[in-house]
């Protein structure tokens, strides 16, 4: 089949499905958070933890509790996996203590960044108590922080953003586990394994020794793709075929990562009262996506000596386009999972699956977190163009002031302050070099990335870089956790001012945010802000390694 | 009395600065630009002071390893902090001359200060305190701010309004504030003292003019944190350059960093930041009008509903004859004629335009002018309040009366005379058109007086209203009328002007709650008004604006004042607010949509010895990395001083919905962003090559 024609197709049949998908899903979220009464399942979870569900957060208590709650997670989990050889299923599995802060970290962040591979590092007992439990936590804490920064533009004249504890709960039991559950169900049809054995140790044909592990892997794996989080319950990801034995699972774990980024912009519009508004955030994030998936398949394509293209490091059982499909829905989702090795992408490939995650996870974005980057993007947008209508800048009659702009502005650069730093520090650290596989752009690629990854909490590995190391462990850990909540801080403080606000009515010198016009700004603004930032670093890496 | 035309400063004989060419005025504000190089000036704006740390960087790097093409960035860089300092200058230099103008009224003026016991004293104008009483008589200057509380003059107001005509002053009503450094022409009069010295209104607008008391405004705080932040991640994105460029096997010159990082910070809005928003000011104070804030003018901009005063605004002062309905028995010609002569004698406008309406109408001249009947022997009969009838009695006997109905009516009954059936539906008529019914009626000699017809007064809206109300109903402006007419008049007069709605029978309370009502709902309001009651309404509303011949409550209370007393310029006011947000949207949009084509000429440049492959990202064929890097540095300069015009005049600003209007920037700022730097830096680059040691 034609390639351009082959890629059409299935990025169609994904587009079709997710188009489908995410009417019910969104308005299904509308619902939960509008929803005035609580499941009796919640109200017990409020007793026990002594939550009152009627009670609202000003954005500083709200972000108190997010933050908190992130930090005695990442605490216990350190603890969990440090205590792992006392604990039932241990199997022997362990982690050094910087490994451990990292995988920590990682997972509370939805980094799910692994430094260890998860056949030697973590136990069962790690992986449903700790990794899992996180897995679904944190992606319900995305959630909660995109709906509390809804309700800042959507409320007016009041202080209150909702509850923090009310949003996490409604996001894990009312819409993460339920389609969790499902697809865990249809995985294990298409066939992932599901079971507690320990591994086994068989002789092969050939007469070598071959290790077949075992363990709950569709639980997890529908809530790692779900919850965009990404980490493989094994070293090998998705491409492991426990995790993704064939074609049909391939799409369904496409699907199950796009799904919850893609529909939130609907329950935005719902929330905010004008369905348009939604449109635009979904119509940009779904160019944005598409525009990827484009350029990474004609890199692959162009880059290959055979006909086939570049098969290098792609799994032969989905080839070119699925692979592509796949990488590009992970990377650009914050997901971080794998089916494909990305180091072995085409110069321009692999560059493309980078700028994914340097356009700030917002094409489609992580669950929640998608939204909220792209929103903070809706307010720089409306403010450097707003002013060209001759008005205070405003969206949705909230106006974009002093408070506002600071911490949208603060928000947008803490990822490529981030990156740039700590990328450019580790490459002149011997310590940190000698983690390098690749010398030149390629190496150049690996460092590149790997911070790129940790600090928008999008967890994907380049491979190459051996980053169980102290100073790797450490640093890609305080990305993450700096990213993460600083983000969230920034985030949920724009909320607040935005919350307080009056709200004008929208005349027709109002500029129009759910136009064409706005949506090709928004996608002009959100490309240039993070090519005016990586160019350089781009330049040196994989445009340089392209053009040599 | 308006005089759009005037400009602060012509009637002292110094010619305006905006008489000046740009280049002239450059030269001029040069070594005030230079002085502006001190650091302790320039850390209030950010960008530019890192454009100061680089160029004091290089300035070593030069001394210490010269070469031609360090010593060329160097001079580049610091003419680029110039050019930045220029902007500012000249934009403050205009407000200088201003200020120096109205300086030389403020010329310490002796007091007579009235003591307890009624006599005078001799005191300094600068000893004067509130509440002081103080005589002041013709040829005087007025020693302060303050209302007059006894007697009439006309005072000449030329200094502070560049009007020449003298204006009435007088105790009580709403035309009793006089203003220090202004004189009296005639009579004498005595001012309560209502300003500090120091803090006079004179006073006032020499610091604004001068822009001693500029603050920065809201949107201009904002724009700057954003061009903060933008430049901190350039710093970043440059500092983390050198360590992936020794990894890569090259280590960059420093130079070159500079090079790159100052290509890259918003330069250009930085610089001009500044002076779009002293310009914004000095484009009100062209136009006479007095922002006590750029806050004030910022809001100008976001004005969602306009408050209108019907009268002087959208209509003219007076009523006027628009048509003339005969009754029963009579002609049109018969009525003409009875209208005009017993208007013939009556001097109110509304009786002057009788006479011209009747002219118009063709009526035949035949009749005279009344100082012609007057020697005939014709008696003009005044009008009073108890007749409320005007008219004349002719030597033949005629006798013509016109009034109001009811007072006609009453006279043709007690003479006996009849009643014409339908002259009460005719007044009705008119009546509900919003106009005014002036009945006419003559007695004829021997015969019984009979009503003629009704005259039509009509508010008459100004001409070309209706197009500048669809204007701003274009920009997303709501205008509400204000009036204390009655609500049938008051919705007649607002249909034809066009207008979106109207208050109707207003009292200033009914103002005020309507000002609260619209900010409650999120409306930004713009008012103006003159009198002492519209205080608290110009206090409340966003934008007041107090005419000059207002009371100084007025003046106090409003954030802005009107040296013309124009009200209709509130709408103009609102162009200049949008102006000026906009001339930042686009500037900064410019400046950043710039950073493209720089990218492609530093970037191959600095990496090119790296990796030569990157020499395909050399897109624009530049000469050579340092005639690359050179080019991007001159252009980055020239385009910050190319665009002092456009900062200092505001862009064009025509009144389209704000979807037309972000297109239109768009295109033009956006798009021209993109594709002027690449065309630039190629032409400079084609000159800078052929300089020699940049091979």
């Amino acid at each position: 089949m034609n390639p351009t024609v082959q890629t059409l197709l299935y990025l169609g049949t994904v587009v079709v499905i997710l188009a489908v998908l995410h009417v019910p899903l969104g308005e299904w979220m509308f619902k939960v958070f509008t929803d005035e009464r609580d499941w009796r399942l919640e109200r017990l979870l409020y007793r026990v933890v002594g939550v009152a569900p009627r009670s609202e957060q000003r954005w500083t208590v709200y972000a108190t509790s997010v933050v908190a709650f992130g930090v005695v997670s990442v605490l216990f989990l350190w603890l969990l996996i440090l205590g792992q050889g006392w604990l039932p299923w241990g199997m022997g599995r362990s982690q050094d203590w910087h490994t451990a802060l990292n995988t920590a970290i990682s997972f509370t962040t939805n980094t799910n960044w692994q430094s260890y591979a998860g056949e030697t590092g973590a136990g069962h007992t790690v992986q449903m108590v700790g990794l899992t439990v996180q897995n679904f936590v944190s992606a319900g804490t995305g959630i909660a922080v995109a709906v509390a920064l809804i309700r800042g533009i959507a409320r007016h004249g009041t202080d209150r953003l909702g509850n923090f504890w009310v949003d996490l709960t409604r996001s894990c039991v009312r819409v993460l586990l339920p389609i969790a559950a499902v697809a865990a169900v249809l995985l294990i049809v298409g066939g992932v394994i599901q079971n507690l054995d320990v591994p086994h140790t068989i002789t092969t044909i050939t007469g070598g020794q071959q290790v077949i592990q075992g363990g709950p892997v569709a639980s997890q794996e529908a809530i790692k793709l779900l919850g965009t989080n990404g980490g493989g319950f094994f070293n090998a990801n998705s491409a492991h075929p426990f995790e993704n034995p064939n074609g049909w699972t391939n799409l369904l774990e496409i699907v199950l990562v796009l799904m919850i980024p893609f529909s939130l912009p609907w329950t935005y519009g719902r929330m905010v009262g004008d369905r348009r508004q939604g449109g635009v955030v979904t119509a940009v994030m779904g160019v944005l996506y598409a525009v990827s998936v484009g350029l990474t398949a004609w890199a692959e394509r162009a880059a290959a000596s055979g006909l086939a293209g570049s098969l290098e490091g792609k799994e032969v059982r989905f080839g070119i386009v699925p692979s592509v499909v796949f990488g590009a829905a992970t990377t650009g989702t914050s997901t971080g999972a794998v089916n494909s090795m990305h180091e072995s992408y085409s110069a321009l490939g692999g560059g493309v699956l980078m700028i994914n995650m340097q356009l700030g996870e917002v094409s489609p974005g992580g669950v929640g977190t998608g939204l909220y980057g792209m929103l903070v993007m809706v307010v720089i947008t409306v403010f450097i163009a707003g002013l060209m209508v001759g008005r205070t800048p405003e969206v949705l009659g909230k106006t974009i002031g002093r408070r506002e702009i600071t911490y949208a502005a603060l928000a947008s650069v803490t990822m490529p302050a981030l990156v740039l730093l700590f990328t450019g520090a580790s490459l002149v650290l011997p310590a940190a070099r000698a983690a390098l596989l690749n010398s030149g752009p390629h190496g150049l690629s690996e460092m590149l990335y790997a911070y790129t990854s940790a600090s928008n909490n999008n967890g994907s590995a380049f491979a190459g870089l051996s980053a169980d190391q102290p100073w790797l462990n450490l640093t890609l850990g305080g990305c993450m956790f700096i990213a993460r909540f600083a983000i969230i801080v920034f985030t949920l403080a724009l909320a607040g001012a935005l919350v307080e606000q009056r709200r004008r009515p929208a005349t027709v010198g109002t500029m129009p945010t759910h136009t064409p016009l706005f949506a090709t700004l928004l996608t002009g603004i959100v490309i240039v802000l993070a090519a005016l930032t990586f160019f350089p670093a781009l330049a040196l890496g994989p445009l340089a390694e392209a053009l040599s | 009395m308006t005089t759009t035309a005037h400009h602060l400063p012509h009637h002292h004989g110094h010619p305006g600065p905006g008489h000046k060419s740009l280049g002239a005025q450059a030269m001029e504000n040069l070594p005030q630009a230079l002085t502006k190089l001190d650091p302790r000036h320039l850390v209030r704006q950010p960008v530019i002071f890192v454009v100061w740390i680089g160029s004091v960087l290089t300035t070593v790097l030069a001394v210490l390893h010269p070469s031609v093409f360090t010593i060329s960035v160097t001079i580049w860089l610091w003419v680029t902090i110039v050019f930045a300092n220029l902007a500012e200058a000249i934009a403050e230099g205009r407000g200088k001359a201003q200020a120096a103008s109205l300086r030389q009224t403020r010329t310490t003026t002796m007091a007579r200060r009235l003591r307890g016991d009624g006599t005078e004293q001799q005191v300094s104008g600068q000893d004067l305190r509130l509440g002081d009483l103080v005589v002041v008589e013709a040829g005087q200057v007025i020693p302060g701010d303050g209302d007059v509380v006894e007697g009439v003059a006309t005072v000449d107001e030329s200094a502070i309004t560049g009007e020449s005509a003298p204006v009435i002053r007088e105790s009580g009503g709403d035309r009793c504030a006089v203003t220090g450094g202004t004189t009296v022409l005639s009579d004498r009069i005595v001012v309560r003292i209502t300003s500090k010295p120091g803090e006079t209104f004179i006073d006032r607008m020499i610091a604004l003019v001068e822009g001693a008391a500029r603050q920065k405004t809201p949107n201009e705080m904002a724009l700057g944190i954003l061009l903060t932040v933008l430049t901190l991640i350039f710093v970043l994105a440059v500092i983390a350059l050198q360590p992936m460029a020794i990894y890569s096997g090259g280590r960059l010159s420093l130079v070159a960093l500079v090079a790159l990082l100052v290509c890259l910070i918003p330069t250009t809005i930085g610089a001009l930041l500044s002076a779009i928003g002293i310009a914004g000011m000095d484009r009100l104070v062209q136009r006479n009008v007095l922002a006590m804030s750029g806050r004030a003018v910022e809001a100008a901009g976001d004005v969602s509903t306009l408050l209108l005063d019907k009268t002087g605004t959208i209509t003219f002062g007076n009523r006027r004859a628009s048509d003339v309905l005969p009754v029963e028995g009579a002609t049109r010609e018969e009525l003409l004629r009875a209208a005009y002569l017993s208007s013939l004698a009556d001097e109110t406008p509304e009786g002057r335009s009788i006479v011209d309406y009747a002219l118009g109408e063709g009526l035949a001249s035949d009749v005279g002018s009344a100082a012609e009947l007057g020697r005939r022997g014709a008696e003009f009969v005044p009008f009073t309040a108890q007749t409320r009838m005007s008219g004349v009695d002719l030597p033949d006997g005629t006798r013509v009366r016109k009034g109001a109905g009811s007072a006609v009516a009453a006279w043709v009954h007690d003479d006996g005379g009849h009643m014409a059936h339908d002259v009460d539906d005719r007044v009705a008529e008119i009546s509900n058109a919003g106009g005014t019914p002036l009945v006419v009626a003559i007695q004829e000699p021997g015969q019984a007086p009979r009503q003629l017809g009704v005259v039509f007064l009509k508010d008459i809206v100004k001409p070309g209203m209706a197009e500048r109300f669809g204007q701003l109903r274009q920009m997303g402006i709501r205008t509400v009328m204000i009036t204390g007419d009655n609500p049938l008049t008051a919705a007649a007069i607002a249909a034809e002007a066009g207008v979106d709605d109207f208050l109707a029978e207003a009292t200033p309370e009914d103002k005020m709650a309507l000002i609260k009502a619209e900010q409650e709902g999120g409306r930004l309001v713009a008012m103006t008004g003159d009198g002492t009651n519209d205080a608290p309404a110009l206090a409340q509303a966003d934008v007041g604006v107090a005419m000059n011949t207002g009371t100084s409550a007025a003046k106090e209370a409003g954030n802005m004042v009107d040296l013309d007393s124009d009200p209709t310029k509130l709408i103009d006011i609102v162009g200049i607010g949008k102006q000026l947000l906009i001339t930042r949207g686009a500037l900064t949009t410019f400046s950043i949509a710039n950073d493209i084509a720089k990218y492609f000429a530093i970037i191959p440049a600095m990496f090119v010895g790296i990796y030569p492959g990157l020499a395909t990202l050399n897109i624009m064929r530049l000469h050579s990395p340092e005639s690359a890097m050179l080019s991007a540095v001159i252009f980055n300069a020239l385009v910050i001083v190319a665009l002092i015009p456009l900062s200092l005049r505001g862009v064009r600003y025509r009144p389209l919905s704000a979807a037309a209007l972000l297109r239109r920037n768009l295109v033009i700022y956006g798009i021209g962003g993109i594709v002027t730097p690449f065309v630039g830096i190629k032409v400079i680059d084609l000159l800078v090559s052929l300089l020699p040691g940049l091979a």
